[in-house]
């Protein structure tokens, strides 16, 4: 070969080289492009919760929990809002988990594959693509006006139950899905009935995906604000629900379920929407605990998830 | 059951009377499953019955055209595109910071980071969609705002761009982690062609993952816009709540779900115009949400690459 047939053979692997090290380069730079992107993410929630901690501590103290809404910020304090958050949850997790998992275990189990179950499977996800704010419309002309439930707890746990009936449904079919054929099939081997094979095999090897729907719903449920606005929850409350237990025969009552009520994020709200500079504290202060409540609930979800996944090895 | 075990063979009553329970047990269940069903006819039929009564006092001509929306004044109009035009300025900001943002989150998780970091990164990103929304309204009104103002000094207290920007953040954790799932997906064979043509990671991730996962991303996409169109809370505190015909994002605005946020608050009397008329404001926003819905599902269908 000449001198003169290598030289473009040379110009063009001159040319690859430097190709080469600017595609390298561009992806190192991603590298750090991407990190740095994730931990922007991360740094906002760290930043978002300090945040609050910090404009809040002024107002933590034991009469924050156990003072009602006040005229005056350095004496108000949510009460009603953390009673009122705790009963509708009750009332929430008492219709959707049953109504979830019982749904969920008849998609899974028993629906046969025909366009009546179609309509129900895209019905469970399109209902996880409504915005909240609907479900209270929903509910204020269904529970608020066609039930008479008023504006009441039992109406505000109805409605946040709706909410999370998609996650509750959607994570217990995840976990029913993921329990092998093979137990059930020996099981029917043996006489069970589908009944029988669901709640002695199917349901207890599924605790852990049932669990961690019913706390991940909770978790949504605890926050959301808008629909039981929509529904007429009020931001001022100076007295309790009736008490569920009573010191007179049946010891229970249920007259709670149809009080008035506040909530902890309808609390943190009202704070936040005054002019008056104080209540940012207040406000401050109620939003540290309800983000508190939620990454709890979020990460015992997170913690029931991995150790059921340890512990069950098919 | 100790009188089945008690039988040799089992009694025919026994084995009756578990076939009926059986056929019970599953009645009770497919209830369960129709409370879905239930649940999206009554949202149709609440949303529609009560926009009917609100068209009767306003005619839909007004309604699209009106250029006002003060249904609660003395001078009432009702005009729909100014909550309709704060409803899509906040998605639009929301969505120029959750798409790079998100979709550059996916592909270094799904492409770069060793398994441990997406393992741990995962749920921690998750967190940050589970914070309540009221949460975030107070992050925009007492953080972001006052950091704009020292960049924008005439900037208002309450104003679109602080709620759009923390909506956008907020919506970051959905768009990555159903874009990471799409691009996990794409075949590991499909980008060992590409690096063996010479190709390094950001190539084949741009040119092949990407490409491959679209209908994904897409459908990632349009979740982030669902949740941005529908989002209450974080604009109903820092956007203000006064309808405003504007796309310019540093006024203030309301959008469709500040305004039904507002008229609750007050008390108004069941049957009234105000009281019909958030259900018609509720019954645009569902269009929105699907409209939006149904151009996703038409790309995600054009796009889709079956492996």
């Amino acid at each position: 070969m000449s001198a003169v047939d290598i030289a473009p053979a040379y110009r063009d692997n001159a040319k690859l080289r430097r190709g080469l090290s600017r595609r390298k380069l561009l992806d190192r730079v991603f590298v750090v492009v991407g990190m740095s992107v994730m931990l922007i993410c991360l740094a906002v929630l760290a930043v978002l919760f300090v945040d609050l901690v910090r404009d809040g501590s002024a107002r933590f103290s034991w009469n924050f929990f156990m003072n009602f809404a006040s005229r005056k910020a350095e004496i108000a304090g949510i009460l009603a809002a953390w009673v009122g958050t705790s009963l509708i949850m009750l009332v929430t997790a008492t219709c959707a988990v049953p109504v979830g998992v019982a749904a969920a275990i008849y998609l899974e189990e028993y629906a046969p594959k025909n366009w009546f179950t179609a309509i129900i499977e895209i019905n469970v996800t399109n209902l996880a693509g409504v915005p909240s704010i609907v479900y209270g419309l929903l509910a204020l002309g269904l529970f608020v006006y066609q039930f008479n439930l008023g504006q009441s707890i039992a109406a505000a746990g109805l409605t946040l139950a709706l909410l999370i009936l998609p996650i509750v449904i959607v994570a217990t079919r995840e976990a029913i899905r993921s329990v092998p054929k093979s137990i059930r099939e020996a099981a029917y081997g043996l006489g069970a009935t589908r009944w029988e094979v669901t709640k002695d095999h199917v349901l207890p090897y599924s605790t852990g995906g049932v669990l961690t729907g019913m706390i991940l719903g909770l978790s949504r449920a605890i926050g959301e604000t808008a629909p039981i606005i929509t529904i007429g929850a009020l931001s001022f409350i100076a007295f309790l629900p009736e008490s569920p237990v009573t010191s007179e025969f049946p010891f229970v009552s249920f007259k709670w379920l149809s009080d008035p009520f506040t909530a902890m994020p309808i609390q943190m709200f009202n704070w936040v929407s005054r002019p008056d500079q104080a209540f940012q504290a207040n406000a401050a202060a109620a939003g540290a605990i309800l983000l508190c409540m939620t990454l709890m609930m979020n990460g015992v979800a997170i913690w029931i998830r991995f150790r059921f996944r340890k512990k069950i090895n098919w | 059951m100790s009188n089945i075990t008690a039988h040799p063979g089992l009694p025919r009553s026994a084995l009756r009377y578990r076939k009926i329970r059986d056929r019970l047990v599953e009645a009770v269940l497919l209830a369960a499953g129709l409370v879905a069903v239930f649940t999206t006819v009554a949202i149709v039929v609440i949303l529609l019955s009560e926009s009917a009564a609100f068209f009767e006092h306003v005619s839909l001509k007004d309604f699209f055209t009106d250029t006002l929306w003060t249904p609660l004044f003395a001078d009432a109009h009702y005009g729909i595109a100014p909550l309709v035009a704060g409803t899509l300025t906040t998605t639009l900001v929301a969505l120029i910071v959750a798409v790079p943002l998100g979709t550059t989150i996916a592909i270094y998780l799904s492409e770069f980071a060793p398994a441990q970091i997406r393992e741990t990164v995962k749920p921690v990103l998750e967190l940050l969609g589970a914070v309540p929304t009221v949460v975030f309204g107070y992050f925009a009104l007492t953080m972001v705002t006052p950091a704009l103002q020292k960049l924008m000094p005439e900037l208002p207290g309450f104003n679109m761009l602080s709620a759009g920007l923390v909506i956008g953040l907020m919506i970051v954790p959905y768009i990555s982690s159903v874009s990471e799932d799409a691009m996990r997906s794409v075949p590991r064979y499909m980008r060992e062609g590409s690096y063996a043509m010479g190709a390094t990671r950001l190539q084949t991730a741009v040119r092949v993952v990407v490409p491959g996962a679209f209908s994904g991303l897409a459908a990632a996409f349009i979740l982030g816009i669902s949740r941005a169109v529908g989002e209450t809370m974080v604009v109903a505190i820092a956007a203000g709540m006064q309808p405003n015909l504007t796309f310019d994002p540093r006024e203030p605005a309301a959008t469709i779900t500040a305004y039904i946020v507002q008229v609750s608050l007050g008390d108004l009397p069941h049957g009234s115009i105000g009281y019909q008329s958030i259900f018609a404001a509720g019954l645009v926003l569902m269009g929105i949400t699907l409209i939006f819905n149904v151009i996703g599902f038409s790309l995600t269908r054009r796009f889709r690459e079956a492996y």
